[in-house]
């Protein structure tokens, strides 16, 4: 569709560029801050959220001569990127880690970073997909930092940029050779030439992996996964929560698109595509997956640090999700969607508690969460809702990250090529439960007699999101149906 | 007509639980006197089962079915049978008894009572659930209670004990999750198309399709399926747990933990690896009746050398689930059905043992069997009570143990000879370490510090009597159980010989 045509179809990401202009300039002429730019934030995303939903043409269209993709797999993407936001804006007027005074710009960057996953979930060429992605990163690099005289804060954001921009730079050299051998730089362009013959198996194993690095960098899978640890426990909680959940998924959004539209075909069945590439990057993936897990899942084991324990914890399930990709199929996509729903729901909530008690106690280590259900009825609540999230994370019905698994898994035995890497998974959810159970422990199974550990309270704020997620995540384990519908939906573009 | 009355069993408790949870945490009492009616319901229903249950018929019954998930063919599928009804009957009776024997917890009493309605509930699930993913659904979602259950109200070793429970049945349940998946793929209902996960479909073996028409994949299914349950049982060499978490555990949970979880292990393999994978059933059924002989001697062994009564108690567990596992092996009609009598009657007494050692425990406060002695003087009533159990336990012909234990060996030994023989000697181990119990503890002279030790109360004998009479009454007219099992358990015996 031709750019004027197209703009109608973009009402969502325009509303989004108005929302990242409106909150830089009326964060010029406040004083106090927090509470009107949180509201035209929250109004904001909101708007467009509507606008995601109610934009015509949703079954399937490509804007911009080709450039971004209007379809059920973006619009689910956009949905759970514009949530992420409104969750992290309430978290932030939860945590007084961020200065008022630089409240704005913040806010800003949140915003800027949502428009820029929105528009890499669409992407569908790989210029795109790599301006939308440096569009993700570079505010995601200043919010890292963004506690002012924080050594650790500061070092957070300057390894993530050092990171970040060795990655680019390999992605950026890998879509080049790419477009050496195919000619293309559109997925479908690519597609069409590497089905049409063979390029050179070697060029394109080596821009293949290039890309992957890139990739894998955003959703911090090994071996890219270093800077991550260091940046989630130095960069403000909410932004923790953020990076956790937000650019995560839009650095899946794409892979997904990129492996299942430039390096795939359907070939008529309607539940599975082939790789149609030469070079056999299920495999690698599947490598990639299960090395992923596993270190995230033993690194997390020792830690003390609460965020930096949540950090391992998000490595391993990006491993974990990468098994929906590696399925190569309908049902391994939907996976993967259905597990960023009840992922956002957890995680977030499990980061909640985090910035709850951190405002609380100025303590992020988790033996300072001693005996937190016996301090208080809301301590009790806090630390019911804790465990909720982390036997979620671990995977144990009702709960809606058992689903989620059950879902990965399902992909993988349907398969039926990479059962190993289902073996590999389960062993790894068994080792998790061990480092979830500590937190646990401390939370439920000590401090039972003890007098002295101090009363614990929560806004009336953090106790209604804190509801809101902890029910989320019992209902998505419980009554999936709709979810499921959903997910559905949204994943069977690139089949059939 | 469509009778709810397994949901009620299910979910009664469960009401329960939110009802406690909204109660102010001060009131003790009356959530205590909540609980107590939160299982009494539902131990009513069960005897409105017991009553009204078809002994004729090998199909299932109370059956009720809605659909859950369409997406994955999911159903909300209950339905007992001769397996499960004791099961059922047991798992009432023992919430019910425990409420009380839990009056004694002071701490946390709200969060106590909560999980323990909780726990109810999934376990009664389990022993209902006839679609493979509700039945893994309550199984995995009895583990949560319980490890809160260990690990705050335990002993002072709680927290690993509790941990290593939930890492090493967490362990066994995701092998099984897996062989969940794969028979949902490898199967099609022939009338639908759709996979499923009806267990009772999936007995039907003309509905497995694909890999799972290999026997290579059957036998690595079952094996899947046999780590998970033997976890559970528990079966050497995974019983490690038992020992642990038995001994830390406060009282009431012990008895559920022994008198009902133990029983799943044998439960899931006559439920799901018997009727579905019949073939390799039978190519391991000798592996099974080995690792049964294996419990029966090694457990005796071990419990013979514990200085700690309560370990005892736990060790002898193992040594008598191993019955079990050599009754089911054995594919004779007394084998099988003595297997499953052997699962009541060990619920039961084990349930009694542990009852009595945790009354014991709250008036001397140490569990060491040589500590004690003579406290036949002391404690005479209690003393009674506990030679019948102790006496049960042995296989005392009379007593309910002895039935199911020479029913065990009777089937057993038409098919294996040697194994039987060797096994048998389990028996006398067992007499060698409860006579030896009971001399150094309740006889000889009692010593100074306990002269003042307080006689059984009328709490704790109300938990013991019911017990101590059904084990009497099945000791001496075991028809009533065996009637109710014995339709099933034959037709499950000819499904999977073939026969």
């Amino acid at each position: 569709m031709a750019n004027v045509e197209s703009l109608r179809y973009f009402l969502p990401e325009l509303l989004l560029t108005a929302l990242v202009l409106a909150v830089f300039l009326v964060d010029l002429g406040l004083k106090r801050k927090k509470v009107p730019i949180a509201t035209l934030m929250v109004v904001g995303l909101l708007v467009s959220l509507y606008a995601v939903l109610k934009t015509p043409g949703a079954e399937g269209v490509t804007l911009f001569l080709g450039m971004v993709s209007l379809d059920p797999f973006s619009v689910f993407f956009k949905v759970i990127f514009i949530v992420t936001a409104v969750l992290v804006t309430l978290f932030s007027m939860e945590s007084d880690e961020v200065e008022e005074k630089n409240f704005g710009e913040y806010m800003g960057f949140i915003a800027a970073t949502t428009l820029g996953a929105v528009l890499l979930a669409s992407s569908n060429h790989m210029l795109m997909a790599f301006l939308t992605l440096e569009l993700v990163s570079v505010p995601c690099y200043v919010l890292a930092g963004y506690i002012s005289r924080s050594r650790r804060s500061s070092e957070a954001s300057l390894k993530y940029v050092i990171f970040g921009a060795a990655s680019s730079g390999l992605m950026v050299y890998g879509i080049s050779l790419l477009f050496g051998v195919t000619g293309s730089l559109s997925f479908e362009g690519i597609r069409d030439a590497l089905s049409a013959g063979n390029p050179g198996e070697i060029i394109v194993l080596i821009s293949l992996i290039f890309i992957l690095a890139g990739l894998g960098y955003k959703i911090a899978v090994f071996p890219f996964h270093m800077w991550c640890p260091d940046v989630y426990e130095g960069a403000p909680t909410p932004i923790t929560a953020f990076l956790s959940v937000g650019p995560k998924a839009a650095g899946f959004a794409v892979l997904v698109r990129m492996l299942h539209v430039a390096f795939s075909s359907s070939d008529g069945a309607a539940a599975y595509l082939t790789d149609i590439s030469s070079v056999d990057w299920p495999f690698l993936v599947a490598i990639i997956s299960a090395a992923t897990m596993t270190i995230g899942n033993l690194l997390a084991i020792n830690q003390s640090n609460i965020k930096r324990l949540l950090a391992y914890s998000s490595i391993a399930h990006a491993g974990y999700l990468l098994m929906g990709v590696v399925a190569l199929s309908q049902l391994g996509t939907q996976a993967l969607l259905f597990y960023f729903v009840v992922y956002l729901l957890m995680n977030l909530g499990a980061f909640l508690v985090v910035l709850n008690f951190r405002s609380q106690t100025r303590s992020e280590q988790i033996g300072d969460y001693t005996g937190l259900a016996w301090r208080s009825p809301i301590g009790a609540f806090v630390a019911v809702s804790m465990a909720i999230f982390l036997f979620s994370l671990t995977g144990i019905p009702p709960f809606g990250g058992f689903i989620g698994k059950v879902y990965l898994f399902a992909s993988i035995i349907q398969g039926e090529r990479f059962i190993w890497l289902a073996i590999v998974a389960i062993a790894n959810s068994v080792i998790s439960l061990y480092y979830y159970a500590r937190i646990i422990k401390v939370m439920f199974l000590r401090g039972i007699d003890a007098e002295d550990l101090g009363g614990f309270v929560s806004s009336p704020t953090t106790i209604t999101l804190l509801t809101i997620l902890a029910v989320g995540t019992a209902v998505s384990g419980i009554f999936w149906g709709p979810i499921a519908r959903w997910v559905s939906h949204s994943a069977s573009l690139f089949f059939g | 007509m469509v009778s709810h009355i397994l949901s009620w069993l299910i979910f009664f408790p469960l009401i329960g639980a939110a009802i406690v949870a909204i109660v102010p945490r001060h009131q003790h009492n009356l959530i205590r006197w909540i609980s107590a009616g939160a299982t009494a319901l539902p131990l009513a229903l069960a005897i409105k089962v017991f009553v009204s249950f078809d002994r004729t018929t090998s199909g299932f019954q109370f059956v009720e079915r809605t659909e859950w998930i369409r997406a994955f063919n999911i159903h909300y599928y209950l339905g007992i049978d001769g397996v499960s009804v004791t099961m059922v009957l047991l798992t009432a009776l023992l919430c019910f008894l425990c409420i009380f024997a839990s009056w004694g917890i002071t701490k946390g009493v709200k969060g106590f009572f909560v999980l323990f309605l909780l726990l109810d509930t999934g376990m009664m699930g389990v022993f209902c659930a006839l679609d493979f993913f509700l039945f893994y659904v309550f199984w995995e979602v009895m583990l949560l209670p319980m490890y809160f259950l260990i690990g705050i109200w335990g002993g002072p070793r709680r927290e690993y004990a509790a941990i290593k429970f939930f890492l090493y049945t967490l362990l066994g349940s995701v092998l099984m999750l897996l062989v969940m998946l794969a028979f949902y793929f490898f199967s099609r209902d022939p009338l639908t198309g759709k996979h499923t996960f009806d267990l009772v479909l999936l007995q039907q073996q003309n509905v497995h399709i694909g890999p799972l028409t290999s026997m290579t994949l059957r036998n690595v299914c079952w094996i899947a399926l046999y780590i998970g349950f033997a976890i559970k049982v528990p079966v050497f060499p995974f019983h490690t747990w038992l020992p642990d978490a038995h001994v830390e555990a406060p009282t009431p949970i012990s008895v559920i933990l022994a008198g009902i979880l133990l029983k799943m292990g044998t439960y899931g393999i006559l439920r799901i690896s018997y009727p579905l994978l019949p073939d390799a059933t039978r190519h391991f059924a000798l592996f099974l009746a080995v690792m049964g002989m294996i419990n029966i001697i090694y457990g005796a062994l071990c419990a013979m050398a514990q200085k700690d009564v309560k370990r005892l108690v736990a060790y002898s567990s193992i040594s008598h689930m191993g019955f079990v596992l050599l009754g089911m092996s054995s594919f004779t009609s007394e084998g099988i059905n003595g297997a499953v009598l052997q699962m009541f009657n060990h619920g039961t007494i084990t349930a009694m043992l542990f009852l009595i050692v945790g009354v014991i425990y709250d008036r001397a406060h140490h569990r060491d069997i040589e500590g004690f002695g003579g406290l036949a003087h002391q404690m005479p009533r209690y003393s009674v009570i506990t030679a019948i159990a102790f006496f049960a336990a042995l296989g005392l012909p009379g007593l309910s143990g002895f039935i199911s234990e020479a029913l065990v060996f009777i089937g057993a030994f038409q098919t294996y000879r040697m194994l039987t023989i060797v096994s048998a000697i389990g028996v006398v181990l067992t007499a060698g370490y409860i006579l030896w119990t009971m001399q150094r503890m309740f006889l000889g002279s009692l010593k100074e510090k306990y002269k003042a030790l307080p006689e059984i109360n009328g709490r704790e004998l109300f938990t013991l009597v019911p017990l101590a009479v059904i084990v009497f009454f099945v000791g001496v007219y075991p028809m009533p159980v065996l009637n109710l099992i014995k339709t099933s358990l034959d037709h499950l015996n000819k499904l999977v010989t073939g026969g």
